[in-house]
């Protein structure tokens, strides 16, 4: 069962994954990636509010993947990663411009703009946020 | 945050059934669930007619087979139309669901007799396919998309265990070891074969630092139990086996916006509800099926669960305290890793080999003594948790 997603499944996440914008919870000050209209605290009490995110964090932990899901064959080997942001937040991206092999738990990196796949049929190009290490 | 009530009226499994677990060619989805339901029944000793609803476990029968409505489906061969059908999913958790789902129907006092079940036919399309569609357990948006693979959020958590806690790489490898050593006495287990650590540690890498060998299977089967009231149950068995525990939890369906990604909090809360319902302590627990879908999540399991303390598990599978004959025997089935995993079905299996446990019918991997046994059975990488305590007492 091949799955291809119309426009509209994609392009409703552009701001997310283009400018990397998440939410902030105008009441406890929490960050979250992707964003949410309901803050699992303060649930009701704070109003949610759009924040673009710095780009800047460590790898929390990682993984070189090596059988892939349908798409990701051509990248194969790559890193996946936790990214600890410096809001405090945490995301899942891949680890790019370097050798799988010399990713660390704490490396520094910053947000880079990547292709991620594309569809194969449809041949739209999906794109979105990666990081890669601080030289 | 509100606690769980006691259940209105106690419940009992009266009947286990399930297919060899494996890759059945020549059988479909609906196939092998009527031969698991008709084993159940005869197994329970009533008739079809006496069942008053089935629940049936299925994660994804879309995605492997193009098939969804697979409650109707399974009712109408099993050939009990028009009795209400049931599917739950949660995905890898569906099953244990079902078993939650038909123990509440008869403790409201609606029925007497359900039969709850798993199914899932994962080999009618080729690996990468089976791999997308095991991926949709976790958050499609934002992890799935960037290409993340189920061994590898779990490979996220090992590589954190062994960086906070010094888990070694040995110490999961025992966990695959231990279970091929127990689906070695199963006749109902996928792989009937026992490995070695070094087995484990030569296999091809599938995401760093998880290798094949610390990967359950791709596999076919069907489970299914009868359900009934415990009133009911003493007129069908000598040895019912009684619910006295079921709870479930839940957790972000991304493993990045945990508190922890080396803790299931799905897990401690759902063990804490069952501990509670039942009024038992780890320590009062013979033996639990733990849901191993990769070997760290065994030993995030036994943490998890007040098997061992946080950040001790590697060491509890290295003591051995955990293989059969140990003071904690965990997994006698073989586990997802060597018994397979259906994943719809897994739930449900757990169930069936505590149930054996519990009856004294576990031939080689029997328990001695076995009172009171658990099953664990996790959704995705840890979004739902269902933990169920049985035992021969009322």
């Amino acid at each position: 069962m091949v799955k291809e997603f119309a426009v509209p499944f994609h392009w409703r996440k552009f701001k997310e994954r283009y400018q990397f914008i998440g939410s902030k919870c105008g009441h406890c000050g929490e960050h979250f990636y992707p964003k949410r209209e309901i803050c699992p605290k303060c649930r009701r009490t704070g109003k949610m509010e759009h924040v673009q995110f710095s780009g800047i964090g460590k790898v929390y932990s990682y993984t070189i993947i090596r059988t892939p899901p349908e798409g990701f064959k051509a990248y194969v080997p790559y890193v996946i990663a936790i990214v600890e942001l410096e809001e405090g937040t945490k995301v899942l991206s891949q680890v790019v411009d370097c050798k799988p092999e010399d990713v660390t738990i704490g490396m520094d990196l910053h947000m880079c703009f990547r292709k991620i796949r594309s569809e194969h049929d449809s041949g739209l190009v999906l794109y979105g946020f990666k990081f890669k290490p601080v030289k | 945050m509100t606690e769980d009530s006691r259940l209105k009226r106690d419940v009992a499994v009266i009947g286990v059934g399930q297919t060899k677990f494996g890759e059945h060619w020549s059988q479909s989805m609906r196939e092998m669930a009527v031969e698991a339901g008709v084993k159940a029944v005869e197994d329970a000793g009533i008739s079809g007619h006496d069942i008053q609803m089935i629940i049936g476990g299925n994660m994804s029968s879309g995605m492997f087979t193009g098939q969804e409505h697979s409650s109707a489906l399974l009712a109408d061969y099993l050939g009990l139309n028009p009795i209400p059908a049931i599917r739950t999913e949660a995905a890898c958790s569906s099953g244990a669901l079902a078993m939650r789902v038909g123990i509440l129907a008869i403790a409201s006092g609606m029925y007497d007799f359900v039969a709850v079940g798993g199914v899932e036919k994962m080999t009618d399309i080729y690996g990468p396919q089976a791999t997308t569609a095991l991926s949709g357990a976790m958050d499609y948006d934002t992890e799935a998309y960037f290409g993340a693979t189920f061994p590898g959020i779990y490979a996220l958590m090992a590589q954190r265990h062994m960086h906070q806690y010094k888990t070694t790489r040995e110490q999961l490898a025992m966990v695959a070891v231990k279970n091929h050593e127990n689906g070695f006495l199963n006749p109902v287990a996928q792989y009937r074969k026992k490995i070695t650590v070094g087995d484990v540690l030569a296999s091809p890498m599938v995401a760093d630092p998880l290798r094949l060998l610390d990967c359950s299977p791709i596999t076919d089967g069907a489970a299914t139990v009868i359900l009934a009231s415990a009133d009911m149950a003493k007129k069908y068995t000598d040895t019912p086996v009684y619910v006295k525990a079921t709870a479930q939890a839940s957790d972000t369906l991304s493993l990045f916006s945990r508190r922890d990604i080396t803790t299931l909090d799905a897990t401690v809360e759902a063990a804490r509800r069952a501990y509670s319902q039942a009024k038992l302590t780890p320590k009062d627990i013979d033996m639990a099926e733990v849901h191993d879908c990769f070997t760290i999540a065994e030993i995030c399991a036994y943490e998890d669960l007040g098997f061992a303390k946080k950040g001790e598990g590697g060491k509890l599978m290295q003591s051995g305290q955990t293989t059969l004959g140990g003071k904690i025997p965990i997994n006698t089935s073989g586990g997802l890793k060597s018994k397979g995993h259906p994943v719809g079905a897994t739930g449900i299996a757990q169930i069936i080999e505590i149930v054996k446990q519990l009856r004294g019918d576990a031939g080689k991997r029997q328990v001695n003594g076995a009172e009171i046994g658990m099953t664990h059975n996790v959704g995705g990488s840890g979004a739902t948790a269902v933990v169920h305590i049985l035992s021969r007492n009322r």
